[in-house]
């Protein structure tokens, strides 16, 4: 169970961007988290995942403290693809760095055998979502939180990667965080929902 | 006003250094676009959207192979047409925020499109001063470098520059990306209100979904190639009267439709295609 308990959080003190902030996501669960945009959710995307440290509460991952070496079991997945791989690493390499997919489960996400000689600039971006998708899956993930990873592909393209990731999370039971201005996508996805406006989670 | 026949166009493909193939990235393309009508072209990533845009606005890069025919108002467009209407009749919005010079303040970047338009310098700065309060654009942000402007500003600036210039023919590049709710609809009207006005809109987009509010006619790509080209009215219920597969298959993935694939698969999609 990953809990973030009163997280409060600001880049500059005079503007508080999240306050007293707590969320509970279970193994197996899907959350939706919407808002405006600077409201804050990709911040508090960061905060679960460990690219941020709150400046008062903590995140808590069974009882612990998230790790600070090694895989981390809460894995943040950006919304531009492009900005997150090493534009030098070929393809292969890029979807290897933690973990080595079989090959069943780069089928399920559509990754082809051809693109491990590619350089991620050959790649569209959908094609290379699924890959940085497929990389933040290793055994030792338990959570992900999915920062508008759909917002720019197409529909046929969007539900494909929706459909594989949603098969690998009921296998392995992760939970999952989604974050998305689109209420219908959310409404699909995730059976609870929350909206953080003005620094405060609400149900929505 | 504008329509493209039978548009074709080849871009070189490195496979080494020295060997040096053509990609087909337009094939056989046509469309026509009237005064007063929104036009959508929607499809993946990749389909040549924004290469058809390059390609009415004279802008592709150079070596390119094009073939086909595109019109202006009954008359053939050629380079020298373009160059002359570029700014004036034809702008685009393009789908690249740095686009915008990053050592000019807005309002002076939204003049000196109002110049090329060929307005005197005085009028200009009045007509830029007007757009930029037309798009709700505040003192603040009309005195800000580029970088100073969020997205969404930096959108309503472009989409400003496409305004002064009094153009005939507005082209958007995906104009709507990375935009929240509130600013996307409102980036959307303008372009309604523009059509509205007897201009002609082409809306380039991959969200078919925000698309169709504001759209006339939308016309679905894919590779390169034509799937099909629908009156909104026919993107409804579970798209029967879509002729199409893929454009089915594109509506019904939508997730307050049935978002799931309908019964082919990706690969029997695409041969169909071909």
């Amino acid at each position: 169970m990953l809990k973030a308990r009163q997280l409060s959080f600001h880049f500059s003190p005079s503007l508080p961007l999240l306050q007293d902030v707590s969320l509970t996501l279970r193994a197996g669960q899907w959350l939706g988290l919407s808002g405006d945009s600077g409201a804050g959710k990709s911040t508090l995307g960061k905060l679960l995942a460990g690219y941020l440290a709150p400046q008062t509460g903590d995140v808590i991952l069974d009882g612990e403290a998230l790790p600070t070496c090694g895989v981390q079991p809460v894995q943040w997945l950006p919304q531009s693809p492009e900005l997150a791989v090493n534009p030098r690493w070929r393809v292969g390499k890029i979807l290897r760095e933690a973990w080595t997919p079989s090959d069943a489960q780069c089928q399920a996400f559509g990754v082809q055998p051809s693109w491990i000689s590619r350089f991620p600039q050959s790649l569209s971006g959908g094609e290379l979502q699924r890959v940085c998708v497929l990389r933040a899956l290793a055994p030792e993930v338990r959570f992900l939180v999915a920062d508008e990873i759909s917002t720019m592909l197409d529909p046929i393209t969007q539900l494909e990667l929706w459909q594989a990731l949603k098969r690998e999370a009921e296998q392995r039971q992760l939970g999952v965080l989604v974050i998305s201005h689109d209420s219908a996508l959310l409404e699909r996805l995730c059976p609870q929902r929350l909206h953080l406006s003005e620094g405060q989670l609400k149900p929505w | 006003m504008l329509t493209i026949d039978q548009l074709s166009l080849q871009l070189p493909l490195y496979t080494s250094w020295w060997k040096r193939d053509w990609a087909t990235c337009l094939d056989e393309f046509s469309l026509w676009v009237s005064a007063g009508e929104v036009h959508a072209v929607v499809g993946a990533s990749g389909a040549g959207k924004s290469l058809l845009a390059y390609a009415i606005m004279g802008l592709l890069p150079t070596p390119a192979y094009l073939n086909g025919q595109l019109y202006y108002q009954g008359k053939p467009l050629n380079a020298s047409h373009q160059r002359q209407l570029r700014g004036r009749e034809l702008a685009l919005i393009p789908q690249s925020l740095s686009a915008l010079d990053p050592l000019v303040r807005t309002q002076r970047q939204v003049a000196w499109a109002a110049q090329r338009a060929g307005h005197s310098s005085a009028h200009a700065r009045h007509a830029s001063q007007q757009a930029l309060d037309h798009y709700q654009l505040d003192a603040r942000a009309q005195q800000a470098y580029a970088h100073e402007l969020s997205g969404g500003m930096a959108r309503r600036v472009l989409t400003a520059m496409a305004h002064v210039s009094q153009a005939k023919l507005v082209i958007a590049d995906e104009p709507s990306v990375g935009l929240d709710p509130h600013q996307r609809q409102r980036v959307l009207d303008a372009l309604r209100e523009l059509a509205d006005q007897g201009k002609s809109v082409i809306l380039i987009t991959h969200d078919l979904r925000h698309a169709l509010p504001i759209a006339d006619r939308v016309t679905i790509m894919r590779d390169g190639k034509l799937v099909e080209t629908a009156p909104v009215c026919a993107f409804q219920g579970s798209g029967a009267s879509l002729t199409n597969a893929y454009s089915q298959a594109l509506w019904l993935a939508l997730p307050d439709n049935a978002f799931a694939t309908t019964g082919m698969s990706r690969r029997q999609q695409e041969a169909n295609v071909a």
